[in-house]
């Protein structure tokens, strides 16, 4: 059903390095009680609840966790994990899945993914965040032309209010690129 | 009062007003800024979303070098996102010196060293504790009589670390607006999320939590925001939202240095009103209607 795109997860078999395990060490403790998918506010969008996707981890159901949207969804609101009766760091578990879904480029996360790669582009370039220029570098990843479209209207009204001005993706002075590199070839072998 | 100032990369740009603002209302209460020199973007969520060290580094880069400035240790945030994501590090740091050592591994590429030992506080914690309602009070010239206000304080300045509000259900703007002399409106939508970024990726979802909050929003004059992304879904979609839920849900929304300096006598033009996305003519009609204290 999914496209394939560069880089894919190999969804073959339990093979390779266990990106996973990390994950799992931070909700080895869920009792599976639900809590989580209680006070999820983006849970009405989701496939498969939180707590479910905690039993997808646990289990090592690669290929269902990253076909489903669920950890896409979540918003870091905290409330899981304010209210885990376990005390697991379950937005943290949400966040290193997302991170998975990026180091290895999963279609279904596509667009989330293409949108933080832009915005961490403009930091790594300026230091700080260029707002037009990120928003910019998104559309160009996406390459769909009516995505632009959405953010028109509110992209000149806050032009003209002079809050933002546009910003033709530029080089910069690399304000933060030893930075970047160094966090990278720390990823690579930590 | 003396803090270590560390604005964020809204605050340079779409969310103007709330630089402005804080800056004027902290000054006119006597409190002292300094901006961190040369600081640089905390990560947002979008480094979270795609590497480890990067979330942690992104943020320690600012700490380390306001640990090197010095004069206070105190680091003020505005946005709740940045406040987050230096508070975190702040609080791994404390336990985990394995953390800090890869932390300051990364750091080193650029000459900088963290020791741990700054505090960061968000700006909403500053006026809660620091200030308080009784320097509100003192201070309120133009008081905001006749105004409800719905306190919204969004998630991540509530939520993990619970600093100095109630995480599920948070007060601490109550008897700050009540100095200020406005009503507050009674609402349990204050520390329900607004979507964050899913206003850019997934939109559909993000109008629904934006909708759901701008509902209970009615009756109330305007409701005031503590984070630029809460503040921009909640004013700049509301006629989308409207047109779907087939209601008008319009309402001024504000950061909470606006409406507080207000009360302190600044100008609309001082706290930069006109920089906001929404406000309704009826509310500018009820500031302007509220008569200043004789002195």
């Amino acid at each position: 059903m999914t496209t394939k795109v560069k880089g894919e997860i190999d969804f073959s078999d339990g093979a390779g390095s266990d990106d996973l395990a990390p994950v799992r060490k931070m909700v080895q403790a869920c009792i599976q009680c639900g809590t989580c998918t209680g006070s999820c506010p983006n849970e009405f969008a989701m496939d498969a609840t939180p707590r479910r996707l905690w039993r997808l981890v646990l289990s090592g159901q690669k290929e269902e966790i990253f076909q489903s949207k669920t950890f896409s969804l979540c918003s870091a609101c905290y409330y899981c994990t304010l209210r885990c009766p376990r005390g697991l760091p379950l937005t943290e578990a949400m966040g290193a899945l997302k991170q998975i879904a990026a180091r290895e480029g999963l279609s279904q996360y596509r667009q989330s993914s293409l949108f933080y790669k832009s915005f961490l582009e403009s930091v790594r370039r300026h230091g700080r965040l260029r707002e037009m220029e990120f928003m910019t570098l998104y559309f160009n990843a996406m390459k769909n032309p009516l995505l632009p479209l959405r953010f028109a209207a509110l992209g000149m009204k806050l032009m003209l209010k002079g809050k933002v001005a546009l910003q033709i993706p530029s080089k910069g002075n690399g304000a933060l690129a030893a930075l970047f590199r160094k966090a990278a070839e720390l990823e690579e072998a930590p | 009062m003396k803090y270590l100032y560390y604005p964020g990369c809204s605050l340079e740009g779409s969310a103007r007003e709330y630089d402005l603002s804080t800056r004027a209302f902290l000054t006119a209460i006597g409190a002292e800024l300094v901006e961190i020199e040369d600081w640089t973007c905390c990560g947002a969520s979008a480094a979270e979303a795609v590497s480890q060290n990067l979330a942690l580094a992104l943020p320690a880069r600012n700490l380390a070098l306001a640990e090197k400035m010095g004069g206070s240790n105190e680091i003020l945030v505005p946005c709740s996102a940045c406040y987050l994501n230096l508070k975190a590090v702040e609080e791994k740091v404390k336990h985990d010196v394995d953390l800090l050592d890869r932390i300051n591994s990364i750091l080193a590429v650029e000459g900088l060293h963290l020791a741990g030992r700054v505090r960061v506080r968000h700006l909403l914690e500053v006026i809660v504790r620091d200030i308080g309602p009784d320097l509100i009070a003192k201070k309120t010239v133009q008081p905001l009589e006749g105004l409800s206000i719905a306190p919204y304080y969004g998630c991540q300045c509530l939520r993990p670390y619970s600093v100095f509000d109630d995480p599920e259900a948070p007060q601490s703007m109550t008897p700050i607006l009540e100095a200020a002399g406005a009503a507050v409106h009674h609402w349990d939508m204050g520390g329900k999320c607004c979507g964050a970024s899913h206003m850019n990726t997934k939109m559909a979802v993000g109008m629904e939590l934006v909708r759901s909050i701008l509902s209970r929003a009615r009756g109330a004059d305007a409701v005031v925001t503590v984070c630029p992304m809460c503040q921009m879904n909640l004013e700049a979609y509301q006629g989308k939202i409207s047109k779907l839920d087939g209601k008008n849900l319009a309402v001024t929304v504000l950061y909470l240095p606006q409406l507080l300096g207000l009360a302190l006598g600044l100008s609309e033009q001082e706290v930069r009103l006109d920089l906001n996305l929404a406000v309704t003519a009826g509310f500018q009609q009820k500031l302007r209607h509220s008569e200043p204290v004789p002195a």
